[in-house]
């Protein structure tokens, strides 16, 4: 670790309207350090790096950059000044290729043949290869993260920022990844490194600063923490696990045979041949990197794309052709993975929200016309048994934070008692506490003979709660496998390896 | 520096307040405009607002007042199921043309019988009219995925022509000396859509406007359907994971605006207007677009705007020939009006704030 400040971050303090998104946050980066920033969703580490980045101007507190004082007004300047960052979710035209995706987050770009020999050029020497001439919207995840690093590396950065870089790759990619970050640091490179996923902290990173609703509240050396102690120091409370209990598999509940559907649009992705059955009480984890046909799985579970009759059966009942009614009316419930406008609607209350899939199964409607003291009740019992913070039932979807929403969509669910459940991202930008509730939910819905399908790009999630585990590839999905057998590297393999991707390094 | 912020939940109140607020800052505005005209603006105000309802020719202004809301309202209330759901009927005004044509057409085919049954079944008949005619649209919509904004709206000007070829040709008063246009519907008592009580202007548009008013509120508040429309207009995503299908949803919403505006037609032609003729529509179909946005898409609220729009245009009428005040500047306020609604009702969803923006 260089002994050298890169930045140095002194009382850095943000404070929204009813949030201290930033309380007094100092800490120090060394040049060519890798440096750690944890903490759970909402602990504040987007508004950091946003200061830091000039997207978010801090309330109080200074910034030092090589000795001199450093406060970016946008993030023009903060580039100016050497800084990159990687964001989490891309910014990408899918209908442009890679080099023209690059020249239009510049300033000047140069012709297009010479900032493609050098996309080259830099894409090889830090073992990310990428054909500039490809369309993104061809481009897997994992290669579209490359096209957002390379577009960080043209401007040859003194610190480069990247926000949970690793969600979106397989094992064998974030293997590739961790190689070019090591190289980036051997180079004198500073590299602020955003996550939760304390294993790829211990293996990477020299430094680590723990946020907890906006406070720094520790500071460790990866290698030399635990996980757990690390895991703890985040969430501020010692962690309970959920509970696996010994379950008997019952009859199977669903089963999918040879079914493939065409992509629903240019970009999106064709299942193929899916082959696939759930026993009462199992668990199905569903593995896979996102885009590689998760979401259109769940609407073929779902009833909102419909199919052949056999190839989706139900207790040994044809459903496929059914719409999502029927299924419900069955006991097949699914929670997609988009929550505001797919599973719920923004604008409409939570009582409205209940409605949207509890009419059915709770009998919230009388011929037609609606019960609207029943559907408060529903969305009141929700609201309870899922600890979903909000003032009451009346309020909009959207005026909920993305975490108790989810807990609100994945409860509609669970209470309804469902036969066969199916949810796709059920702890996505949940915190940990309430991600471990719904996983308990999970788990307690199969011990009471319903059958799960859980889709997730969380692998350690489906370790802890699958029973067999599958992996979705370009819309193909792998034989399922005892997940107690199974090692990461196996899972990485399921998932299609470093996903056709070259791995350039020596 | 000014900017706008969005709110986490619609403001009740201002979703309340902002058509008062409207109203008088077109009061204010219009005032001004008509000052620089040279006109005495509180008399200009009086007259377009006040006249119509208790001056002193309001016994004559009252009636006319429901005879130019109800086949607004009528037609909105129609449309606005439709828009809720983001399926958007331009066409009324053809509807409206092809249900006065299958109702009148009706009524002179049992001519000069007289019976209890020949109205209701004019109702019905116009009612069919408009509900065909809307279903073009929607059928190739639902079979081809064509664009309803397009075919409702060329659909208007087909229409048109068969109200021109039908005053010409096949429903001509073979009495009227070769003129163009039916027999005059009002000298026919089976056929006629009389005023209920004489003299208040209500006749059975009226009714069944307030009927589709009621109709439209239960089904929009208290019915599965209803919350599909709504669900539908504001995610159509989440509508098709409810289970809602959208073809029949198209089909449901352009039919029922379809056979309202037709419903309309027939009233009309039945009653205020008296036969069909050349010149009989006079864009109903097209201002109840501008009263069903007013109303913000509610039942009640359009119950209001369509009064509203009526007022504004007896008014003005009775403006342009008291006051000697161009039809220009009586068009500029009513523009004025539905400008200042439609802008302040940014309010109900987003607050001013001010200083400097914040990325979040």
């Amino acid at each position: 670790m260089s002994t050298s400040a890169l930045l140095t971050l002194d009382g850095l303090t943000k404070a929204y309207p009813g949030v201290v998104a930033n309380d007094k946050v100092s800490f120090v980066i060394g040049t060519g350090e890798v440096h750690a920033l944890l903490g759970e969703n909402g602990a504040g580490k987007s508004t950091l790096v946003k200061m830091i980045y000039g997207l978010v101007k801090p309330d109080s507190g200074q910034m030092t950059l090589r000795g001199q004082p450093f406060e970016p007004a946008e993030p023009r300047q903060a580039r100016a000044d050497g800084i990159a960052m990687v964001f989490q979710h891309f910014s990408l035209f899918d209908a442009l290729n890679v080099a023209e995706n690059i020249a239009l987050g510049m300033e000047t770009p140069p012709p297009m043949r010479d900032l493609a020999a050098r996309i080259r050029e830099v894409s090889e020497a830090y073992g990310l290869p990428l054909d500039p001439y490809r369309t993104v919207g061809a481009l897997s995840a994992g290669e579209r993260q490359r096209v957002e690093i390379i577009r960080c590396l043209l401007q040859d950065p003194k610190l480069l920022i990247m926000d949970e870089p690793t969600s979106v790759l397989t094992p064998q990619e974030v293997e590739i990844l961790f190689e070019t970050l090591r190289k980036l640091k051997s180079e004198g490179t500073s590299i602020l490194y955003i996550s939760h996923k304390l294993e790829e902290i211990r293996a990477l990173c020299d430094h680590a600063t723990i946020l907890r609703l906006g406070r720094n509240v520790g500071e460790c050396i990866p290698a030399e923490t635990s996980a757990r102690d690390m895991a703890e120091l985040m969430v501020g409370t010692a962690l309970k696990t959920p509970e696996r209990s010994d379950r008997e598999f019952g009859a199977v509940a669903l089963a999918i045979s040879d079914l493939s559907v065409p992509a629903p649009s240019a970009f999106g992705t064709a299942l193929q041949g899916l082959q696939l059955s759930v026993r009462r009480g199992e668990i199905l984890g569903i593995g896979g990197v996102a885009g590689n046909g998760q979401d259109e799985l769940l609407s073929v579970l779902s009833g909102e794309v419909t199919t052949p009759r056999e190839a989706v059966m139900f207790d040994g009942r044809a459903i496929g052709h059914m719409g999502p009614t029927a299924r419900r009316a069955l006991g097949v419930l699914t929670a997609p993975e988009e929550r505001l406008g797919h599973a719920a609607a923004p604008d409409m209350s939570l009582t409205e929200n209940a409605l949207l899939t509890g009419s059915v199964r709770e009998g919230l409607d009388r011929r037609g016309f609606l019960r609207w003291g029943a559907a408060r009740s529903f969305a009141e019992a929700i609201i309870t048994s899922f600890d979903v913070r909000t003032p009451g039932p009346e309020n909009a979807a959207r005026s909920l934070s993305g975490g108790n929403l989810q807990k609100f969509v994945i409860g509609r669910e669970v209470l309804q008692r469902p036969e066969v459940l199916v949810v796709n991202q059920p702890t996505w930008g949940v915190d940990a506490a309430a991600a471990a509730a719904i996983r308990q939910a999970l788990l307690d819905l199969a011990a009471g003979g319903a059958a799960v399908i859980c889709i997730s790009q969380d692998l350690d999630e489906l370790m802890e709660i699958s029973d067999n585990f599958a992996a979705l590839n370009e819309g193909t999905l792998s034989p399922p496998r005892p997940t107690t057998a199974l090692t990461v590297e196996e899972i990485g393999l399921m998932m299609g390896g470093a996903h056709g991707m070259e791995v350039a390094h020596v | 520096m000014i900017r706008l912020e969005k709110r986490p939940q619609a403001s009740r109140v201002w979703s309340l307040a902002t058509p008062l607020v409207a109203v008088v800052t077109t009061m204010i505005m219009g005032g001004l405009l008509f000052a620089t005209l040279g006109k005495d603006p509180v008399e200009a105000i009086l007259t377009i607002f006040w006249d119509p309802l208790f001056g002193e020719f309001a016994f004559y202004y009252r009636p006319q007042l429901l005879v130019k809301g109800a086949p607004l309202v009528l037609i909105a209330i129609g449309l606005s199921l439709g828009f809720r759901a983001g399926i958007w009927n331009i066409g009324a005004e053809g509807q409206y043309i092809i249900g006065a044509l299958t109702g009148a057409g009706v009524g002179l085919a049992f001519y000069p019988m007289e019976g209890w049954f020949i109205f209701p079944l004019m109702v019905f008949a116009g009612a069919l009219g408009g509900w065909a005619w809307a279903m073009i649209p929607a059928v190739l919509k639902t079979r081809f995925g064509t664009n309803e904004i397009l075919v409702s709206l060329m659909l208007v000007y087909v229409a048109e022509q068969f109200l021109a070829s039908m005053s010409l040709g096949l429903m001509k008063n073979p009495e009227g000396f070769g003129f163009p246009g039916s027999r005059n519907l009002q000298q026919y008592a089976s056929a006629h859509n009389a005023e209920i009580v004489t003299g208040t202007g209500m006749h059975w548009g009226v009714v069944a406007a307030l009927i589709a008013v009621i109709f439209a509120y239960v089904l929009l508040n208290r019915h599965m359907l209803g919350y599909h429309i709504r669900l539908t207009g504001e995610a159509p995503r989440a509508a098709r994971f409810a289970g809602v299908r959208p073809a029949r949803l198209i089909l449901f919403c352009l039919g029922a605006s379809g056979a309202l505006a037709g419903m309309a037609g027939m009233f009309e032609v039945s009653g205020p207007a008296g036969q069909v003729s050349i010149d009989f529509n006079v864009g109903y179909g097209f201002t109840a677009i501008i009263v069903a946005f007013l109303g913000r898409l509610h039942p009640v609220g359009i119950l209001l705007a369509g009064g509203l729009m009526a007022l504004t245009y007896i008014g003005g009428d009775i403006a342009q020939g008291n006051l000697g005040l161009p039809s220009a500047a009586i068009q500029v306020f009513q523009g004025m009006l539905l400008f200042f609604l439609l802008a302040l009702d940014l309010l109900t969803n987003y607050r001013i704030a001010f200083g400097k923006p914040e990325v979040a």
